[in-house]
């Protein structure tokens, strides 16, 4: 335990000499030129995508990216080139991802990040908008006859590296006083792997991605996932600190998805509601107004999104919610009239 | 009186018949005797050869022939609570996911361009490889210009369109290169015309590959990000073959050469790619080279890993390639002098085809580690097969136990497919090359 405690000192440090770096590099380059600008001269936005991770960034059979995350992609290229197709994915480990996101290489990370402080702060990095509310989970096996995080202590647990569950998990342990070993993998996908084949006790990761890799168990049903929530975990996408007009975008994208599901704007009916009375459509579809003019975008830019994206209701249930294999429910991620956390700001 | 007595002649005409060899020195039964059971040691070892095979092969033939799913849509076809099968291997998994493994993601409707280059490169390959082949000279201009300009413009999309500063830039460059031609062959004293026409040739090889390149042939644009699965796992792996060979031959020569610089240059290469992993120059590559870079330099994210693995496979090559040199007695080198050849006739004449024939295991077992290499650039992101086939597993849709094993079988048995190849055609050229030397 003692060297477990010196191992992950001495990494933290490592960890934060790098990330220092990386900063100290980005000061350097600051000086980047509008992010809007270089999008609509290559043609093409670049957006830093997961892995794979079921409902939030997958290639289906074809070979195109699904996903909650990968949607709101669309949703931005939707808004500058009336195209949802203009993308071009990126997929990133989770220890890449911020490295490709400060150089450059991606003008959005849209893959599932946290935002925290230090991120938001040391690392040069904005998180303009949370696409998905999700907190920290454990499942274990039935037969472990666990039913509380509170009776892990002792256990070993599957984890993936470089992601805010290891630190939480740390944190967690150490509040209630337990013992734990970790199991630590690159990839979610190992991660599972490795907890299936019975490598740890228990596995950890975001509650969402709990339910997904469930169904890929050889036993769906021996396995629970615990009560616990031990973390709060905002996942949103996240765009270089300095442009912000392009984080404007991203977030704005985001809450017009948000406002269209309150207002009841849907892909089907869209074209409908453009006809409307009601003050706030006519603002939301720019009928009225010129907000998409003030962050470089045309008046329709929401009007596409729906169009081309959908509300955020339809994108939710179609990647993860019923319309989904995942059947996650809408938990914190209800609209905030219906008592969840999705709080659309008012365009006006 | 004299008597004849008829004596028999015991001189046969003919060959007598032989008799069959007793039953326990033939047939199946001697074979088995002798080949199986010729010893207590050898008893013992083919009992236990017997035992492994009877633990090992019938539960892989039942998991991946007999109980095996061969259709269906989704998971239900391979759960068992959802009315499937899931005691053996789920290939309805892979046929539906085949052309993801093949084309990565890469627009559905070209995908037609990816066959004509996968056919392309069957024919270059079978060409070289197929010794009564017609024309090789041929096939080999076929599959180091030709093949490599087609594939571009393929799989790409071609049209560079290069700019009117870009071929001003290369007219000079052309006259220049002709200029220096003239003016060696001035200094040399040797006639100028043969001089004109390689500089001419080589000006005009390279002006039409830039052409080609340039030419818009109203194919679509398919940016390397959408490539991926076979594809990928091929081109990286042809590149790589490609370059290595005589990119090593070169450095093999060069660590051996007199002149300090040609020698410290290769062994500090050399040293220095075989001093670290491949996987550090793949993240090196992909993750802090565009740190380094200015903001608006990209490097492509395909191009840099090819690259890298290339030159990786060309420092291990050299050293492959410099064990046969080392082998090769110094009366070669000396004969081949006495014979009055220069230092490149001597080494393209006599001192490399006897080197490399020595070396032909070590060089295949380079390329069938760096055709299983190719894996490792799913770690910078870039979709190889096995990446798309993890990629696909993780899909609730198909989300069953035994997909993952029937993924990596696939896997498995394409990378088997492709090695075993090279390994078999690489014995044949061995036996071939070395009739001089059988008994």
């Amino acid at each position: 335990m003692e060297l477990l405690g010196e191992y992950t000192s001495m990494k933290k440090a490592l960890i934060s000499i790098a990330f220092g770096l990386t900063a100290s590099l980005l000061a350097t380059g600051a000086s980047a030129q509008a992010t809007l600008n270089s999008v609509k001269q290559k043609g093409f936005l670049t957006c830093g995508s997961n892995t794979g991770l079921a409902g939030f960034g997958l290639p289906d059979a074809q070979g195109n990216w699904t996903g909650l995350d990968v949607d709101l992609c669309r949703a931005i290229a939707a808004a500058i080139f009336d195209d949802p197709s203009k993308v071009r994915y990126i997929p990133l480990a989770a220890k890449d991802r911020f490295t490709a996101l400060q150089s450059g290489e991606v003008d959005v990370l849209s893959r599932n990040s946290t935002m925290t402080m230090s991120r938001d702060t040391q690392l040069g990095l904005d998180f303009p908008a949370i696409n998905y509310f999700d907190g920290q989970g454990f499942m274990v096996r039935k037969k472990l006859g666990v039913s509380s995080a509170k009776e892990l202590n002792g256990a070993s647990i599957c984890t993936q590296q470089g992601t805010t569950t290891e630190l939480n998990l740390a944190d967690y342990f150490r509040a209630n006083n337990m013992k734990y070993e970790v199991v630590a993998f690159a990839t979610s996908d190992e991660t599972f792997k490795a907890y299936d084949a019975g490598r740890c006790d228990a596995f950890t990761t975001d509650a969402s991605g709990l339910y997904a890799e469930r169904l890929r168990a050889s036993a769906p049903d021996d396995h629970i996932v615990l009560p616990e929530i031990i973390s709060k975990e905002p996942l949103g996408p996240a765009v270089r600190h300095g442009d912000n007009q392009w984080g404007d975008i991203v977030r704005w994208a985001h809450n017009a998805m948000l406002n269209a599901e309150e207002l009841g704007v849907t892909k089907a009916n869209v074209d409908q509601m453009k006809g409307s009375d009601n003050p706030e459509i006519k603002r939301l579809l720019g009928t009225e107004g010129k907000f998409g003019e003030a962050v470089g975008l045309t008046n329709d830019w929401a009007y596409r999104i729906i169009k081309h994206v959908g509300n955020y209701a339809e994108v939710f249930e179609k990647n993860v919610g019923e319309g989904s294999k995942l059947k996650i429910k809408r938990g914190q991620n209800a609209l905030w009239t219906k008592g969840g956390l999705q709080y659309g700001m008012p365009i006006r | 009186m004299s008597t004849t007595v008829d004596i028999p002649r015991f001189v046969r005409a003919k060959q007598v018949e032989a008799l069959p060899p007793p039953n326990l020195a033939r047939g199946p039964i001697a074979w088995v005797r002798e080949n199986l059971f010729s010893g207590p040691f050898n008893t013992l070892l083919t009992l236990v050869v017997f035992y492994l095979l009877y633990v090992s092969v019938p539960p892989l033939v039942k998991f991946l022939f007999i109980d095996a799913v061969w259709s269906g849509t989704d998971r239900a076809a391979c759960r068992a609570d959802m009315g499937g099968s899931e005691t053996g291997a789920c290939w309805a998994f892979i046929r539906e996911k085949l052309g993801y493994f093949t084309y990565g993601s890469y627009t559905v409707s070209e995908r037609w361009r990816v066959d004509i280059f996968f056919a392309l490169l069957a024919i270059g390959v079978g060409w070289l490889l197929w010794l009564k082949a017609p024309r090789r000279d041929l096939g080999a201009v076929y599959f180091f210009w030709l093949f490599p300009i087609l594939s571009y413009i393929l799989l790409t999309g071609g049209n560079s369109d290069f700019s009117g500063r870009f071929w001003i830039g290369f007219l000079i460059f052309g006259v220049l290169l002709i200029a220096l031609f003239a003016f060696v062959a001035a200094i040399l004293k040797t006639s100028l015309r043969p001089a004109l026409i390689i500089a001419g040739g080589i000006v005009a090889v390279i002006g039409i590959t830039l052409a080609l390149m340039d030419i818009d042939f109203g194919l679509r644009h398919v940016p390397t990000s959408l490539w991926g699965g076979i594809l990928v796992t091929l081109l990286v792996a042809t590149v790589g073959i490609v370059f290595s060979l005589p990119f090593g031959i070169l450095l093999a020569l060069g660590r051996r050469s007199k002149l300090p610089i040609v020698r410290m240059a290769s062994v500090i290469f050399i040293e220095f790619v075989r001093g670290v992993p491949l996987i550090t120059v793949l993240i090196m590559a992909n993750t802090m080279l565009p740190l380094f870079l200015p903001g608006d330099m990209t490097v492509d994210r395909l191009l840099r890993p090819l690259i890298g693995t290339a030159l990786f496979a060309s420092a291990y090559m050299a050293e492959v390639v410099r064990g046969g040199l080392q082998a090769m007695p110094k009366g070669q080198y000396e004969g081949a002098m006495s014979l009055g050849l220069n230092y490149p006739q001597m080494m393209i004449l006599i001192i490399l085809p006897q080197a490399l024939r020595i070396v032909i295991p070590g060089i295949v077992n380079t390329f069938i580690g760096l055709f299983k290499d190719t894996s490792l650039v799913a770690i910078v992101g870039i979709f190889d097969v096995v990446k798309t086939i993890e990629a696909s597993r993780i899909d609730p849709n198909w989300a069953a136990p035994t997909i993952g094993l029937t993924g990596y079988a696939f896997a498995a048995l394409f990378y088997f497919i492709f090695c075993f190849g090279m390994s078999r055609y690489s014995l044949g050229v061995e036996r071939r090359l070395a009739a001089g030397q059988k008994r």
